[in-house]
């Protein structure tokens, strides 16, 4: 799988062009555009951000099959994993879920009283276990992992608890797409309907590589830390 | 496959009124309404509706209109009519009753007809027993109550809503219970 992963020395305009979904990173990371024709590594060097880092989150974020063995993971500084994934949740929480949400009011006023209310409480259910599971991750697991990097034995919370709880979220989303797909009345303005779906399908293939990002990254090295600081 | 419902009335205001609550339910398509015997007959060659909704003074029975078709034919009553008379009926609705027991109605008279010449197409609809689970489903009962409610094991139940997950492609219980009340199998007050 190695040959096919992405290096410092490409420009990061043509990464982009070639995968547009890794522009959400960019925004993540603290990347602005306007980046010109420089490389990643260039770019990276100006935001004072490691490629090395910025890379592992691309490669992961295009690759599916790809898994970075723990030498890779302990090589790469690791200070912005978390910063990285709280401004994920907050973009999802304070961006994406909103807009939906917009969308999903626009196609309820389209529907009688009774199905608009729990099309949209649905939806308002979804939306606060997101936000909970988020907060779980933001109370528990990241004040763990950055005591451990700073060399705390913290032993608040142990990785091996940590639950990818995400399943039951996806299936709610793909629910989601599914009913207004094949079961809102003829009469909803099919525009509106489709939109949504697109935007429902995007934010779910992002929160599916947040999870990656967690399952291939986050506890791998978290599990390490915990076995070097601690012990 | 939508089920294809033809009104059969002369009464305008009645047509209209049925018209408004069975065009938003989705698994119908309410078609073009028949207000006088004449054109009846023409009109189910061309539209050819699964089930004839009919005012029973317009029509003798449903033998008579159904001929040798596949189509579930339910009197519309909203008068005095004979007992009698009714019985030669698939099924009877009476304008009072609610929109979801008027909807019930209709769904298990399509069902209790004979399968349509393309029974691929009629796989995914729920059948009578998988919509009685999953408006059980939807109202948040567990495996356990639904089964001895439908007086059936919690193993036939879960059969069934694998069945259900299956033909809908929904997979959470929330979302059961949109589908449910976007077909109008429940109703608000029925949720926890």
């Amino acid at each position: 799988m190695k040959e096919i992963l992405y290096d410092g020395n490409r420009k990061l305009s043509e990464l982009i062009t070639q995968e547009p979904e890794l522009v959400h990173i960019l925004q993540r990371v603290g990347i602005p555009l306007g980046f010109g024709d420089l490389s990643i590594a260039q770019v990276c060097q100006r935001q004072g951000l490691n490629s090395d880092f910025f890379l592992l989150l691309c490669n992961i974020y295009t690759h599916d099959r790809y898994v970075p063995d723990i030498q890779r993971i302990m090589s790469i500084p690791m200070d912005q994993l978390v910063p990285y994934l709280r401004r994920s949740h907050d973009y999802y929480v304070s961006k994406r879920l909103p807009h939906i949400q917009s969308h999903l009011h626009h196609i309820a006023e389209q529907l009688n009283q009774r199905a608009a209310t729990v099309f949209l409480r649905f939806f308002e259910l979804y939306k606060r276990e997101v936000v909970e599971h988020f907060a779980h991750e933001e109370q528990n697991v990241y004040p763990h992992v950055e005591a451990l990097q700073k060399g705390i034995a913290d032993t608040s919370y142990s990785i091996a608890t940590f639950i990818d709880s995400h399943g039951d979220l996806e299936d709610k989303l793909s629910d989601l797409v599914q009913i207004i797909f094949k079961y809102l009345p003829e009469q909803v303005i099919s525009d509106d309907a489709v939109d949504v779906v697109h935007d429902i399908l995007q934010l779910s293939n992002d929160l599916n590589k947040h999870s990656v990002i967690e399952e291939k990254v986050l506890v791998p090295y978290v599990k390490h830390l915990e076995e070097v600081v601690v012990s | 496959m939508k089920t294809r419902v033809l009104i059969a009335e002369p009464s305008e205001v009645i047509v209209a009124g049925l018209v408004a609550i069975l065009s938003d339910v989705t698994r119908f398509k309410v078609l073009e309404p028949v207000t006088d015997l004449t054109s009846l007959e023409e009109r189910i060659v061309a539209s050819r509706p699964d089930v004839i909704i009919a005012n029973p003074t317009m029509v003798e029975s449903a033998a008579a209109v159904r001929g040798n078709r596949p189509i579930g034919v339910i009197a519309l009553v909203y008068q005095y009519v004979e007992r009698l008379k009714l019985k030669r009926f698939d099924a009877v609705i009476d304008i009072r009753e609610s929109k979801a027991a008027i909807v019930e109605t209709i769904i298990e008279t399509t069902q209790a007809q004979p399968e349509q010449s393309n029974p691929s197409a009629n796989n995914y609809e729920l059948s009578k027993r998988e919509t009685a689970v999953l408006v059980l489903v939807a109202k948040g009962l567990t495996n356990k109550e639904i089964a001895d409610q439908l007086n059936v094991s919690p193993h036939t139940v879960m059969s069934h809503r694998k069945n259900i997950v299956n033909k809908t492609g929904i997979k959470s219980v929330a979302g059961l219970t949109v589908y449910a009340m976007l077909n109008n199998l429940i109703d608000e007050s029925t949720l926890i």
